[in-house]
């Protein structure tokens, strides 16, 4: 496994802003933009977008993505976009045994930590899951165990701080399984129900668990998909994420209208879904 | 992975030709060539703002750069910018405005790419005193077909920054470029509107005016007196310095096509004349923000579906001043004789600073710009009489706009497209150029 990490660009003489006093524990007051942010899957289209809304009021921020090259331009731009430091590390998340190692670096780096954003995922090949059990455990690695593995050490953290938000993009594919992308969609029902456990336990400690669950993005992930109009903008999608930090929420659906159509796909009876071609 | 099922499909601005298309997303810049399995010929797009075919290619595969849109570096003491080649010219002023800081050269959209506004190297209200976009680039990175990445600039790979500026995208993938950007105080240009009443009265207006950006707007449907009247507009960034915020998005857009009735010549006839005779006085000035005076349009999204789903063609020409005042007198005629309206049409006087790319278009004279609706019988004739025309005159058209000249009119347009062809990536083709040199 490659790694590495150093330090892109940090502007010593901008301090960093002093975090505005929490009303509350878990009340719903609006909330102040977090600042200190760890990104794992910071190469991901979506967290991309979501990272520049917070760059240009000078967030600090620790990127974890395995491409190092990749790394390096989403590095640049949020420098330039005004972050305060940008720290980035290459490594494979599948390998969660790094994971501890990972973490606390991050937090050595950034000092303390308002909020982390899981955004890697793999959609996977469902038809060669279908025939290799090895391929779907590929994919359940990378969408379930590792977000899993990262999770529990972030709980602990943020347990221990009595605040931050830990966010992690799931998606609607876990709502119900279909028969053309179940794998995928059951590392995500996996990861919701997990999430929904740790907000349970966190809930009362202060700490925001965001479970996020988007429709159609037009990102690299879907880009071999024909695009429709239900596909919205990793920009749009990072604005709703946002929006959710400040106000507290726990699950997201975005754009807003998949709340709708999801209640209705889990509503359908399983006699008459599974005769469905979906 | 499930196969590639039905590609999507993409359009020039003026929607003709309608071709099918292939279109390959990039999300990174060392995504090409490696990691595609591409059918030999490609063609880097951005935005699809250019109105004809420069932007198009048949059996082939368009490579979508909108994913190339980071910002790489900015240097906030000189103004310069380096940035992925997939970045519009919106998301530069939306970074770069806030700071204080302006678009060197812009055209009158700014939804275009800073790979587009390179490739057709694009030039704006303020030609005279700044010439074209690729005067302001003072480095890219060009990535070719088997591979190689070269630096470009007028020290390194001096022969392939010259080709490349205004090359149609035709020697390679333009990765990043460096952008000199210019300092501003305010959003704010002061600017004046004066009416002329014929074309010598626009050239006394032009070659008086001391602003940094000039422009007019022609009527080009009225005959008799009214002939070629219209509204030449100048203007300067405000020198007061004010805050400068980010720009609202823009909310109207044109949600469907217009039948194709919609505008007639009966419709422009009054567009042109209520346009005419808004502005009351002679003279207008006043003090506006930046968004109305150089992106009138842009504030209507997809303004292009008026036109209906035939779409339009756009005529734009330089007429060099040898034959300037006569030349654009007699393409005027032409149009009004034709009977196709146009609402918009733009005279402009272009400056002696010489473009930098091999094949820009912009020299020294006088460029008309003008929108015409497709009615097939009559508007394709129109234009090969008004491309003879300009050939005739000595002057040339704007491939970027263009979907009609023939290859011995490019030719003569641009003798040295010979020259220019060997730079050319051989895999990189477009519509274009297949049209313009297949009888070469
Ligand atoms: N796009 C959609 O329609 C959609 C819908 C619902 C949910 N989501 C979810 O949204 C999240 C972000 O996806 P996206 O749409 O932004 O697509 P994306 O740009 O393709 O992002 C996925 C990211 O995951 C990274 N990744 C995959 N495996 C990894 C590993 N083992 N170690 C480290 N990084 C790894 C990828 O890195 P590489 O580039 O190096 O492969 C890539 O940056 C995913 O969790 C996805 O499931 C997406």
């Amino acid at each position: 496994m490659r790694r590495r990490r150093s330090q892109i660009d940090s502007l010593e003489e901008r301090p960093i802003e002093a975090r505005t006093e929490r009303t509350g524990r878990s009340g719903r007051s609006k909330r102040a933009m977090p600042k200190t942010i760890l990104v794992l899957g910071a190469t991901s289209a979506i967290a991309q977008a979501w990272m520049r809304l917070l760059a240009p009021d000078g967030a600090s921020f620790f990127l974890v993505a395995r491409n190092a090259a990749h790394l390096d331009s989403v590095a640049k731009d949020l420098v330039t976009r005004g972050a305060a430091a940008v720290y980035v590390e290459t490594s494979d998340l599948d390998e969660t045994a790094a994971h501890t190692g990972l973490l606390e670096r991050a937090v050595g780096a950034l000092g303390t930590l308002d909020c982390a954003l899981i955004a890697h995922g793999v959609l996977g090949d469902q038809a060669a899951g279908e025939r290799d059990f090895a391929v779907a455990a590929g994919s359940l690695q990378t969408s379930f165990l590792s977000p899993v593995s990262l999770v529990t050490w972030l709980a602990n953290y943020f347990g221990r701080q009595y605040h931050g938000s830990l966010v992690v993009i799931s998606s609607v594919a876990g709502d119900r399984g279909r028969k053309s992308n179940y794998i995928y969609g059951s590392a995500k029902a996996g990861l919701n129900a997990f999430l929904g456990g740790v907000r349970n336990r966190l809930d009362r400690e202060g700490v925001q668990v965001l479970t996020v669950r988007p429709g159609f993005v037009a990102t690299p992930m879907t880009a071999h998909l024909p695009q429709g109009p239900l596909f919205a903008t990793p920009d749009a999608v990072a604005r709703d994420i946002l929006h959710a930090i400040e106000h507290r929420r726990d699950v997201l659906y975005t754009p807003w209208f998949w709340r709708w159509i999801m209640a209705l796909i889990r509503v359908i009876p399983e006699w008459k879904f599974k005769k469905m071609d979906l | 992975m499930p196969s590639k099922s039905k590609a999507p499909v993409f359009e020039s601005w003026g929607r003709y030709p309608k071709l099918d298309v292939r279109l390959e997303p990039l999300f990174w810049t060392d995504e090409y060539p490696r990691g595609t399995r591409l059918p030999p010929s490609v063609l880097a797009v951005g935005m699809g703002r250019s109105y004809g075919d420069v932007c198009l290619l048949q059996d082939g595969t368009l490579l979508s750069t909108r994913g190339l849109d980071r910002l790489l570096h900015f240097e906030a003491g000189t103004g310069l910018l380096r940035c992925e080649s997939g970045v519009t010219l919106d998301q530069i002023l939306q970074f770069a405005v806030p700071r204080g800081w302006f678009l060197p050269v812009t055209p009158g959209t700014k939804y275009v790419s800073v790979g587009g506004a390179i490739a057709n190297d694009v030039h704006g209200k303020n030609h005279h005193v700044a010439a074209s976009f690729g005067n302001h680039v003072p480095r890219f990175e060009l990535v070719r077909s088997d591979g190689a990445r070269a630096i470009c600039s007028v020290d390194e790979n001096p022969e392939m920054y010259y080709a490349t500026i205004g090359g149609m995208g035709l020697t390679g993938l333009i990765a990043w470029a460096e952008v000199q950007l210019r300092p501003i105080a305010s959003r704010k240009v002061r600017y004046t509107a004066i009416k002329f009443s014929g074309i010598d009265d626009f050239l006394a207006i032009s070659s008086s005016s001391r602003s940094e950006c000039t422009m007019a707007w022609i009527d080009c449907i009225s005959q008799g007196r009214a002939f070629a009247r219209g509204i030449y507009m100048q203007g300067d960034y405000s020198e007061v310095v004010e805050p400068k915020k980010v720009s609202p998005k823009p909310r109207l857009s044109v949600p469907f096509d217009f039948p194709s009735w919609a505008l007639n010549r009966t419709s422009m006839r009054i567009f042109n004349e209520l346009y005419y005779r808004k502005q009351l006085r002679q003279q207008v000035t006043g003090l506006i923000d930046y968004e109305p005076f150089f992106y009138p349009l842009d504030s209507v999204l997809h303004w292009n579906r008026i036109y209906g789903k035939r779409g339009f063609l756009q005529f734009q020409c330089v007429i060099p001043w040898r034959y300037g005042r006569d030349g654009i007198l007699a393409i005027l005629e032409t149009i009004a004789e034709s009977g196709m309206a146009s609402f918009l049409a733009v005279l402009k006087v272009m400056g002696e600073i010489p473009s930098v790319g091999l094949m820009s278009f912009p020299q020294p004279g006088i460029t008309l710009a003008l929108d015409i609706a497709i009615q097939p019988e009559v508007t394709f004739p129109l234009f090969e009489r008004l491309a003879e025309m300009t050939r005739e005159l000595g002057g040339r058209l704007y491939p970027a706009k263009d979907a009609c000249m023939t290859g011995q009119q490019f030719r003569s347009f641009y003798p040295q497209w010979e020259q220019f062809a060997a730079y050319r990536d051989p895999a990189f083709t477009s519509a274009f150029w297949e049209r313009v040199t297949a009888d070469a």
